[in-house]
């Protein structure tokens, strides 16, 4: 939009020199906005914009950075297809994200929703559901590693304690990928929850009123009222959640290697190890088309999702 | 997890009152729990008899539990860090160190270099901090106030990075960073590689380009009209009563550079410039296991220390996470 402030006619009232003054205006307010952008479009370019682009073209060439890059169609992506890490990472990332979700999705509603209703110790136990997601992430991952240690570490101990068999954590293909979903979520587990509060806050007490007038319980209010009234950002925030999920890569990749037996390869922890352990950067690209195709169309609801919000 | 059912009957509101710590009960009426706003629980409900057992029981419930799940791993591990190598180990293990040393703290401040890589990670997330707002401050701005041509194309593409996860361009940002378009020039295992990407953050300008617009146009045009420059006005105007919104892009960009893990990692592989979390990652598998406990400490205390003073912007910068789009 171009509204440009004048400060009254100028010199008489000569409808050319206006025009010409306007435009000079115009212009100068350009350049001083250019000015103040280029930074951040410096900063985009080079660091958002430019590699979005090259992980596309990438991905369909074969460079080694001495010649110059070789179009190879889609033969990248049949090289990682045909990968046999290609299908666990896959079906791991998804099980990651569903198990995610089933922990980390329903419990920080519940979460909110009992401390909505608590008039005691509210800052308290805001303050502790948060600690945790201020940890630095290689933090969390590697005091989790020191609890699931299968002799001294806590969970067996505590395990020990309740007369139950140890588990072996880390080790076995059974629950690696589970133990993996658990460090995520003590980690992040605050984030949603103190969000679903804020958004619990904003509910309006008197239709909690109302419907208590028209005789609805506690399970109806929260099914009737509640969930309704915190739909969108219930929506949104599983959108948010399954893209940052699907992008696990710091716990397989400082807990469990991807093992036991590719059974906690991710999508993301592939793609690294092409780029660095195989030396082959285009497939790791390929992937990276791959995951960004999956997770762009997440986004795009989300946006859809936002989008119809603010209408 | 306190089950909803518990719930049924009722949570309940009290206010300034202290948790039943009256001494020997003179059977009086018990003390009301306040509400000072409308909750899903009635308040009638609420101060009924079964309902405020209901309440304490599920208040002692929720506090126990989130204590046992947050507090008590970070307990285990200040604790553990104080124990003796034998006694870490010892099963069962002691809730209590039975000797405190503080002899794995200083061995991990020696043995990995503690020092230096808080250091390095205090001057990433320093710079990152200056970069970014300097940066996404003036670009805010200009396209708040001055509008130039083609500034909703270039906010859209901004926003537009938001939805491609940082992972998946990791590979492509990793290569720029190492052969500079153009300038050819090698930022790994510099400073730079952490700055200047950390201030292309489209959601940082997001938020601050909706509070700049927030700001009459008549502030802005009072000061034009006495005749102060662009320039002058974002410095003398607009920076002085954004102080809240920049408070909250402040302490995510320290606090996000500060945990950062995937990037450093990538960018800043020589032992002498690692940032703590990749540093520390790196020795762990050579490391007594109390040694590394206290290193995690000695890396935590930076972002707590910083959570505990700034909890509300932190949370309000939550929020406003929350709720983009």
């Amino acid at each position: 939009m171009t509204t440009v402030t004048m400060r009254g006619p100028r010199r008489g009232d000569d409808p050319g020199r206006r025009r010409n003054a306007r435009r000079r205006l115009a212009v100068r307010r350009n350049v001083t906005a250019y000015g103040f952008l280029c930074g951040a479009l410096i900063c985009f370019a080079f660091f958002s914009w430019y590699p979005m682009v090259r992980e596309v073209v990438l991905s369909f060439q074969r460079t080694n950075f001495v010649d110059a890059p070789v179009w190879v169609g889609l033969e990248n992506f049949v090289t990682v297809v045909q990968d046999a890490a290609f299908g666990p990472a896959w079906k791991n990332t998804v099980a990651f994200t569903v198990l995610a979700l089933v922990l980390g999705y329903g419990v920080p509603f519940v979460a909110a929703l009992v401390l909505n209703e608590l008039r005691h110790a509210r800052a308290y136990l805001r303050l502790v559901v948060y600690l945790p997601v201020m940890l630095p992430p290689a933090v969390g991952v590697l005091l989790f590693q020191w609890f699931y240690e299968p002799e001294s570490g806590l969970f067996n101990q505590v395990l020990g304690f309740l007369h139950l068999p140890p588990l072996d954590w880390l080790n076995s293909t059974d629950t690696a990928l589970v133990s993996l979903v658990i460090v995520s979520t003590w980690m992040n587990l605050g984030s949603g929850t103190l969000i679903y509060l804020a958004a619990l806050q904003t509910i309006p007490g008197e239709l909690y009123e109302a419907a208590e007038l028209d005789g609805a319980g506690l399970f109806r209010r929260i099914r009737h009222i509640t969930i309704p009234q915190t739909k969108l950002i219930l929506l949104v925030m599983l959108l948010l959640q399954i893209v940052a999920t699907m992008q696990v890569f710091i716990e397989p990749y400082l807990l469990t290697g991807g093992g036991p037996e590719n059974s906690t390869v991710s999508v993301v922890y592939l793609m690294y190890q092409y780029a660095f352990n195989f030396g082959n950067i285009n497939g790791g690209n390929a992937l990276g088309v791959m995951l960004m195709i999956v997770l762009m169309v997440f986004s795009a609801v989300y946006l859809r999702v936002s989008r119809e919000d603010k209408s | 997890m306190p089950n909803l059912a518990d719930l049924t009957a009722a949570p309940a509101t009290a206010s300034p009152a202290p948790p039943e710590s009256r001494p020997p009960r003179p059977r009086r009426r018990p003390r009301r729990i306040e509400s000072e706003f409308r909750t899903a629980v009635s308040p009638h409900r609420l101060n009924s008899p079964g309902g405020r057992i209901v309440y304490w029981t599920v208040l002692v419930v929720v506090v126990v539990g989130f204590t046992a799940a947050f507090v008590f791993p970070l307990y285990w591990m200040v604790t553990g860090a104080m124990k003796s190598t034998e006694e870490l180990v010892r099963i069962p293990p002691t809730f209590l160190p039975s000797k405190v040393t503080f002899d794995a703290y200083a061995e991990a401040w020696e043995l990995m270099d503690l020092g230096r890589l808080l250091g390095n990670t205090a001057l990433y997330a320093g710079g990152a901090w200056l970069f970014t707002l300097a940066v996404d401050v003036t670009a805010a701005y200009a396209l708040s106030k001055l509008r130039p041509v083609l500034g909703k194309l270039i906010l859209a593409m901004m926003l537009a990075t938001l939805m491609i996860p940082p992972m998946v361009i990791m590979l492509p940002a990793y290569l720029t960073v190492k052969d500079l378009p153009l300038l050819g020039w090698d930022l790994l295992n510099t400073p730079w590689a952490i700055w200047l990407p950390a201030a292309a953050n489209g959601f940082n300008v997001f938020l601050l380009k909706r509070f700049f617009d927030s700001i009459p146009r008549e502030l802005l045009e009072a000061a034009e009209i006495d005749g102060a420059t662009p320039g002058r006005i974002l410095w003398s105007v607009v920076i002085p009563i954004s102080r809240p919104i920049l408070g909250v892009v402040s302490i995510l960009t320290v606090v996000n550079a500060w945990r950062d893990f995937v990037w450093p990692l990538l960018v800043l592989t020589d032992d002498e410039k690692m940032s703590v979390s990749v540093g520390i990652a790196n020795l762990s598998a050579q490391m007594p296991q109390n040694v590394l406990i206290a290193s995690l400490v000695m890396a935590s205390v930076p972002t707590i220390v910083v959570f505990l003073v700034f909890q509300r912007h932190i949370m309000a910068g939550l929020t406003a996470g929350g709720l983009k789009g």
